[in-house]
Formats: structure tokens, C-alpha cells, sequence
């Protein structure tokens, strides 16, 4: 399928935002749930979108920076894997298979740009230097615009050639048994980020917790917002009752302990 | 006169510090975002000489969780306010507030917001997408959202109105039972998924055996795991990525690694789609 003008136009928007969405990650504008709905959109097949979207962010739900750890990068991934699902005519299953190296692709493009970024910081010093406060904003959004153009010059370059036969060729070419074996694996590869949120809470001593979500997922059939409810309950319980905390707040009350010892000893009276 | 942060310096300090991370580098990571996020207060309150300065001051490094960064601009607001005003506080004192808090709130943040909050409002969000529903990115956007911009908007208020009495509030236990009450959520949460949002079928037939009723009965290596536990490989596989993980591989190669063995599994017919 060719796209418009128009059509490529809006790619290199939307890829742009989800670029800047990728550094930023304050509206999630680079996760999968909302940046393949998006592409979707424009390449007039929404719902092929919201799946590749859904199917991603279950991929990519344990990707997250934290400190100075870069995730693999999921704007990229998102943007062109839908360009190439719905205009290349793949399905949903090889589009997950691509979006993998792209995101792979995108972790280094974006560690590239944030060591380039560190000339801003420098220019940055410079205008603090003559007290120009427009220097500070002109560095900044330099730099983000940067991080808009990592994403968005791959995916319209995508979006302009995938027209052509090569391309389509190229996808046509992978056999049967990769993308059976892919499809395979899509029902296993997102342990992967489960694994990555699990280790980032670091809370070896609260893994019961996770063993009863299992259990209780196993054996019945409720949906994720019962669980949700399940788990707030289980922790509201066990911070009520952690003596940890309990202990601070009895130090105060330990002063008028002797009225309280005498009305228990009137109840058991 | 004295000098005060209007409303209106605050309101834009909180768009601005929407965009905290825009400029993230490796050298001073959210330092230029947070001078950024500053611009109004400063603008209000320095000149000449006293803006250089106080430019200089929060070009230093800094990075958190960034939407814990609200409280912080709140109070480095409140500090800013009071040195414009002519008490003395030395520089050092502004970045040592800031320099110290920032590694107890991401130590915060970290957990509720990406262990926690998105997993969770991600993973309700895809699983109505998945069927192909504009609730899933719906949902999804707006919850996380309203959540992150009300953190943001009062972070920011409350950071000004405590100033350096909040320093209390981190060490003391009202976080501390956010954070373990969020991270049991968010593993329960996990478990669940393990467990439902996974799928691995084993179609190896160990035994046909045609029973009393004259019906074949077809026992498969998934039947009798299926028995045992459902969602044990999963589970297992899960075990295994944590334990690649902290030896530091990246995610992406384990990735690739269970791809190459949905492959392998798939051409010797040892798993298939269910």
C-alpha cells in the first residue's frame, strides 16, 4: 500500500511526539498502546492499531528508565511495526517479531542523542554565564527536538519506501516457520518485562504477594480489575497490621496507657 | 518590596515541568529540565548579577523519578523566595536539598509509578486492546495522566507550603507504607499476569488410552501441567529472566532468546498455539 502525502506527513508528526514522548515519559505518547493506535489511525485501520498496541505494551510493560538505565525503546518500535503490519500487509505476530530489533535499534539511537545533548548543557552554562534566561529554553527544546527527530526521520523514511516491491518482497520472504514459531513465542515473551518490573520493586520479602496473585489467577476467572481490588485489599491489610508501623504511632499513646489499661480492665470485668 | 511568587509562576513552573527529561544527557542527566522547569521563579525574583547565580545553581546535577520532582521545585521555590527576600542561605544548601532528596524519591517513585501505577493501568489498558477496543489506549492514557498531572500540580503546592519541613515527611513513615503498599499491589498484579496473560502449550501426547465409555482420551505433556499448576512454564520462565536480569544481560537479547526457542520449540512441534 502507497501512502499519501498527506498520510506521510502525519507519520512524521506523530513519530516526531512519540519521539519526544520516548525522553519526556510524562503522557506515554511513546507507548505502544497509544502511539500504534495513532499510526493506526492515519493508515486508515485503527483496530489493527489498538491490537498491535495492546499486544506491544504487553511486551513492553516492564520497560522503564531508572536512574541512568536506558529501556529499549518503544516509540520506534511502535510507529514503524504498525507502519509495516497494516501498509505491508504482515500480520500482527511478525509485526511484533520486527518491532523488536527496532526497539533494540532505538535503545542505542537514544543513548547516541542523549551523549549529543550534553553539548546543550554546555551551551546552557554559557548563557547562565550572562544571565540570559531565553538561552535555558532555546537548549532545552533544542534537545528535545533531537529526540522528536530520532524517531521521526526512520519512520517517515519507512512510511515513503514501503510502497515499493522491495520491501514487501523483503517481508514476504520469511517462512512459515518463523512466524509460527513467533507467533509461539509471543504467548511467553512478556515474562520478559513482568521479570523487569519485578525486579525493579527489589522487595525479595513481599514475593509472597505475587505467588498468591498467581494462585489466585490460576484458579479463577476473574478479571484484572477484581485482582487489582484483590491486591489493594492485601495491601491495605498488611500495612494496618505491620507492627512496623504500628510502633511509632503507640510511643505517644503510651502516655495515657493507664486509662486505657483500666477500660479493658472494666470491659473484662 | 518584598518579592512573591505569584500564581501564575507556579502555574507555568508545572507546564514546564512537564517537560522535565527533554534534554536528559549523560553528563548532568535532568539538570538543563529542571533549570528549565525553574525559568518563571527565577525570572520573578533575581536580576543581574543574583540571576546568574542562581541560573549557575540549578544547572548542577540532578535526576529522580521525575514526576517526584514536583515537591522539589515546590521547595526550592519556597528557599528561592525567602533568599530573594535577603535571608542567607548559601548556595550549597539549596543543592544539598536537592542533591538529598532526589535519591530517597525516585527510591519512591521508582515503585509507585513505573513498578506500580503504569504496569497496571498498561496492562488493563491492553487487555481491552487487544480485542481491538478504543477503551484500552482510552483507558490506559486518561488514568495514568490525571494521576501524574494531579502528583505533578500538588507535589508542587505542597513542596512551597511545607519548604524544608517535607525532609521529615520523606524519612518519615508516610511513604514508606506508599511504597510498600504499592509494591504489594504491583506484585500481586505481576503474579496475576504471569499466571493469565501468558500462554505456552506443550502438545506432546504421553499417553492415548481409550476408556470405559468407548472415548479416546488424549493425555498431552500441557494436560498434566495443566493439572499440577496451570501457568507453571510461565512461571518458571519468569524465575529465569529475573535471574538474567540481575546478572546485568540486557532485555532485549532475552527477548530474542525466547523468540529463537519459540522457533526451535515450533519446528520440532514441541509447542504450538493453543
Amino acid at each position: 500500500m502507497e501512502l499519501s502525502g498527506i498520510q506521510i506527513i502525519l507519520i512524521f508528526i506523530v513519530s516526531a511526539i512519540a519521539g519526544m514522548g520516548s525522553v519526556l515519559d510524562e503522557l506515554q505518547t511513546h507507548r505502544p498502546l497509544i502511539a500504534c493506535t495513532v499510526t493506526g489511525l492515519i493508515l486508515g485501520d485503527m483496530t489493527t492499531g489498538i491490537i498491535i498496541g495492546g499486544t506491544l505494551e504487553m511486551i513492553a510493560l516492564g520497560w522503564m528508565n531508572i536512574g541512568a538505565a536506558m529501556a529499549p525503546d518503544a516509540a520506534l518500535a511502535s510507529v514503524i511495526s504498525t507502519i509495516l503490519v497494516i501498509a505491508g500487509h504482515q500480520d500482527v505476530a511478525a509485526g511484533i517479531a520486527i518491532a523488536m530489533p527496532l526497539a533494540a535499534a532505538g535503545q542505542v539511537l537514544t543513548i547516541l542523542c542523549r551523549t549529543l545533548t550534553v553539548v546543550f548543557q554546555h551551551w546552557a552554562d554559557g548563557y547562565a554565564e550572562k544571565g540570559e534566561l531565553r538561552g535555558i529554553d532555546i537548549c532545552h527544546l533544542g534537545a528535545l527536538l533531537i529526540q522528536a527527530l530520532r524517531v521521526a526521520v526512520p519512520s517517515t523514511l519507512v512510511a515513503m519506501y514501503i510502497g515499493t516491491g522491495a520491501v514487501q518482497a523483503m517481508l514476504d520472504a520469511i517462512p512459515p516457520v518463523i512466524t509460527g514459531g513467533l507467533q509461539v513465542a509471543g504467548g511467553f515473551i512478556v515474562v520478559v518485562g513482568y521479570a523487569m518490573v519485578i525486579n525493579m520493586m527489589g522487595a525479595k520479602y513481599l514475593m509472597p504477594f505475587f505467588f498468591l496473585g498467581f494462585v489466585v489467577a490460576a484458579f479463577t476467572t476473574f478479571n484484572l480489575v477484581a485482582l487489582g481490588v484483590i491486591g489493594l485489599v492485601c495491601a491495605i491489610v498488611y500495612i494496618q497490621l505491620n507492627p512496623k508501623y504500628a510502633q511509632v504511632a503507640a510511643a505517644p499513646a503510651a502516655a495515657s496507657s493507664s486509662d486505657a489499661d483500666d477500660d479493658l480492665d472494666d470491659e473484662l470485668d | 518590596m518584598e518579592k512573591k511568587l505569584t500564581k501564575s509562576d507556579f502555574f507555568w513552573a508545572f507546564i514546564r515541568s512537564n517537560f522535565l527529561q527533554g534534554s536528559w544527557n549523560m553528563e548532568r542527566m535532568q539538570a538543563l529540565g529542571y533549570a528549565f522547569g525553574m525559568v518563571p521563579i527565577l525570572k520573578r525574583l533575581y536580576t543581574g548579577e543574583e540571576l546568574k547565580q542562581a541560573m549557575k545553581r540549578h544547572l548542577e546535577f540532578y535526576n529522580t523519578q521525575p514526576f517526584v520532582t514536583a515537591p522539589i521545585i515546590g521547595i526550592t521555590a519556597a528557599l528561592e523566595e525567602k533568599k530573594a527576600n535577603g535571608a542567607d542561605i548559601p548556595d550549597g544548601v539549596i543543592n544539598g536539598i536537592k542533591v538529598g532528596m532526589m535519591g530517597p524519591l525516585a527510591g519512591v517513585g521508582d515503585p509507585i509509578f513505573w513498578g506500580t501505577l503504569r504496569p497496571i493501568t498498561a496492562a488493563l489498558g491492553a487487555s481491552f486492546a487487544i480485542s481491538g477496543s478504543i477503551l484500552g489506549p482510552l483507558v490506559f492514557f486518561v488514568l495514568f495522566n490525571a494521576i501524574r498531572l494531579w502528583v505533578r500540580w500538588y507535589g508542587i503546592k505542597y513542596g512551597y507550603a511545607k519548604g524544608t519541613d517535607i525532609v521529615q515527611d520523606v524519612a518519615g513513615n508516610k511513604l514508606q507504607k506508599l511504597t510498600e503498599g504499592a509494591s504489594i499491589l504491583g506484585l500481586f498484579v505481576m503474579g496475576a499476569l504471569v499466571n493469565k496473560w501468558t500462554s505456552v502449550n506443550i502438545p506432546v501426547v504421553v499417553s492415548t488410552i481409550t476408556n470405559a465409555k468407548g472415548e479416546v482420551v488424549v493425555t498431552t505433556v500441557q494436560s498434566i501441567l495443566d493439572q499440577l499448576m496451570p501457568g507453571l512454564v510461565p512461571l518458571l520462565m519468569t524465575f529465569a529472566c529475573m535471574a538474567l536480569l540481575k546478572r546485568k544481560v540486557n532485555a532485549i537479547w532475552i527477548i530474542f532468546g525466547l523468540f529463537a526457542v519459540g522457533i526451535i520449540c515450533f519446528a520440532l512441534g514441541i509447542m504450538n498455539v493453543k
